[in-house]
């Protein structure tokens, strides 16, 4: 699904992503662990083409398509979606209207979903306008909910989220990711999940994600450099023993 | 560069006082083709459903003026000057005709305008809609209106004012004086559509006794020659409350001077000035005034400018505060549309100039208040149609 070979990543001149090599196969979600600035959401607003991340070598495909240069619209229209961490206002536009927009030529049941998120309230405020952090997740995933995406990039689902609503956040990415426990079907449990493959890079600081959603796969960004692979559980035992600190002892 | 001052443009001497006489139409629903698709640009309804009166001014005759509603009033100026000998107190009250040339010339010279009438605690329901309308080439047109709100009642205007197609210049001179009593509320919405060489010098001032509440939206989002106003409120009177609205498109050459001015002269005045401006090629002067004469008073005014591609925006925003105990404030920006925000929209799939629309709209969507339904969604539309020209 998505391919990074030899990335690296300026910003403002500066080197941020040094070697990158990574590999998200279909429908497998895959968690970037990683202290402050080691360049995870570098990678992350690198994926989706934002302004500002200078690709200086590398490539990046996704369906086998070469991304690298591609304008962000379409790699959203491809099937890329991210969930940010701090995402701006956009004064006059209801978030009604950016759920609508994310639907693109489906038409959504913004309502509907809305409800799944306990988000009905908010649909006619201000896209992000004075949300609590809590509530900037939710209006994310409601987003990601329309638009559908194959592989959902999430920065950091967890971070300045009260303890009632991480439960909510899980969930629905569960639901997102067609990764639930859920049955809101009659059908086979089986059946439901191989219908819909989505594939996702999760990033987090601190783990507390996993404790609500399943992951086939961990990776350790430090400085710049991915530095481990493994079962992301395991990684998560060690970053709570050790710090990151081991990072730097296993990089140098 | 842009002019930041265009305003001595105007020569009296080149527009005519005179104009054809046009015929009283008793049902506005047999009005011509033409003129009835600018006037429901601007906001009037030709079938007058859902209005509690109707003025409509074309050139210098009032071509239809109907009250259908109880407890309000709608005349000519002149017919009402007839009706009412308390009347001419009211006129000139709050501004001087030697203010400037253009005032003058509504006192020397004037074309009719509107008189509307709240009677002593009538809550009129539905909106009343005055147009004045200019069809003769290079004529100028002197109104002077007075609207006047009586103790505890509630009354709602919209005025359209707009020019015939084919017109190409013309000059439009519009005296209006409020008179908002005790108790009373009055909503104005003005939604201008000149043409490109049409200048337009509106003089407004406004008086607001004790607890008396005046909401004025502005929109021009229509190409305009020139257009400089700053009307002027007093709330005189204790927990009066004065908010204005304006949203201003200038497309290339268009040049805007628009203001508001609050004068706030008891305890409890509350006074809020909002303008959302946008320039694409032309200019605007966007000015706001808050003057706090005495103590318990509060006030803010926030003004949003947003240049596309070029042209100029000028924001002054202005405090004075005479004693101690008033509570002022401002805040003012004039930018482009910030990146992240494109960027935010493309990462949900719009492309770049789908985006910047987006966002143009969401700018310019102020939440007007009093706003009617179908008024609300003209607008919208108006609004889109005008970002695609823009970009």
């Amino acid at each position: 699904m998505l391919h990074i070979e030899e990335l690296r990543v300026e910003v403002g001149g500066k080197p941020i992503l040094k070697n990158i090599n990574m590999e998200i196969p279909k429908g497998e979600t895959h968690i970037l662990f990683g202290p402050n600035g080691s360049g995870k959401t570098t990678l992350m607003l690198t994926l989706m083409g934002f302004s500002g991340y200078k690709v200086t070598h590398g490539k990046i495909t996704f369906k086998g398509e070469d991304i690298t240069n591609m304008p962000i619209y379409e790699r959203a229209r491809l099937g890329i979606g991210v969930s940010f961490q701090r995402p701006p206002t956009i004064n006059g536009l209801k978030t009604r209207n950016i759920v609508e927009i994310c639907g693109g030529k489906k038409s959504v049941d913004v309502d509907e979903l809305s409800k799944q998120l306990n988000f009905s309230d908010f649909l006619d405020r201000d896209v992000n306008h004075n949300f609590s952090g809590g509530e900037i997740k939710r209006s994310e995933l409601l987003q990601l909910l329309a638009q559908q995406p194959d592989l959902v990039l999430l920065d950091e689902p967890s971070s300045g989220v009260d303890l009632e609503s991480i439960a909510l956040i899980g969930d629905t990415i569960n639901f997102l990711l067609n990764r639930g426990v859920k049955r809101r079907e009659k059908r086979p449990h089986k059946e439901i999940i191989a219908e819909q493959v989505k594939s996702a890079l999760v990033i987090t600081h601190t783990g507390h994600i996993l404790d609500y959603i399943t992951a086939d796969k961990g990776q350790v960004l430090y400085n710049g450099v991915l530095c481990y692979a493994r079962n992301a559980r395991e990684i998560l035992k060690w970053i709570r023993e050790y710090g990151y600190e081991e990072c730097a002892r296993c990089t140098q | 560069m842009y002019p930041i001052d265009k305003m001595g443009d105007v020569d009296l001497e080149k527009y005519k006082v005179d104009a054809d006489d046009h015929a009283y139409i008793e049902q506005l629903s047999k009005i011509e083709t033409e003129d009835a698709k600018q006037l429901l640009d601007v906001g009037v309804d030709t079938s007058e459903s859902g209005r509690a009166g109707t003025f409509i001014q074309k050139d210098k005759s009032v071509i239809h003026c109907r009250t259908k509603q109880d407890g309000v009033e709608v005349l000519s100026i002149s017919q009402a000057l007839e009706k009412h000998g308390w009347l001419k107190n009211y006129l000139w009250k709050n501004i001087s005709p030697h203010k400037d040339k253009f005032t003058s010339q509504a006192k020397e010279k004037p074309h009719e305008g509107y008189f509307i009438h709240a009677l002593p605690g009538a809550k009129v329901q539905d909106p009343i809609q005055a147009c004045l309308y200019i069809a003769q080439e290079g004529f100028s047109q002197n109104v002077h209106n007075v609207v006047v709100a009586e103790e505890g009642s509630e009354l709602h205007i919209i005025t359209g004012c707009a020019t015939a197609p084919q017109l190409i210049s013309g000059l439009h001179i519009g005296v209006s004086e409020f008179y908002i009593k005790k108790g009373a509320k009055v909503v104005f919405t003005m939604i201008h559509d000149w043409g490109e060489n049409v200048n337009v010098r509106p003089r407004t001032a406004i008086e607001v006794e004790e607890g008396g509440v005046i909401i004025s939206n502005y929109i021009s989002l229509k190409p305009v020659g020139s257009l400089q106003m700053s009307p002027i409120t007093y709330l005189n009177g204790k927990d009066s409350v004065a908010r204005f609205n304006s949203i201003l498109v200038a497309g290339r050459g268009d040049f805007l001077d628009v203001g508001s001015r609050v004068v706030m002269n008891a305890p409890g005045s509350r006074a809020e000035i909002i303008s959302r401006a946008i320039t694409s090629g032309g200019t605007i002067i966007a000015r706001g005034e808050l003057i706090g004469k005495v103590a318990d008073i509060k006030a803010h005014l926030e003004c949003k400018g947003l240049i596309l591609r070029d042209g100029l925006m000028h924001a002054i925003p202005e405090l004075q505060g005479y004693v101690p105990g008033v509570e002022m404030s401002h805040e003012a920006a004039v930018g482009k549309i910030d990146q992240r925000e494109i960027e935010y929209l493309m990462a949900r799939g719009l492309d770049e100039e789908e985006a910047v629309s987006t966002i143009v709209r969401g700018f310019l969507s102020v939440d007007i208040e009093g706003l009617p339904a179908g008024l609300r969604e003209k607008l919208d539309k108006v609004i889109n149609e005008t970002q695609k020209d823009m970009l």
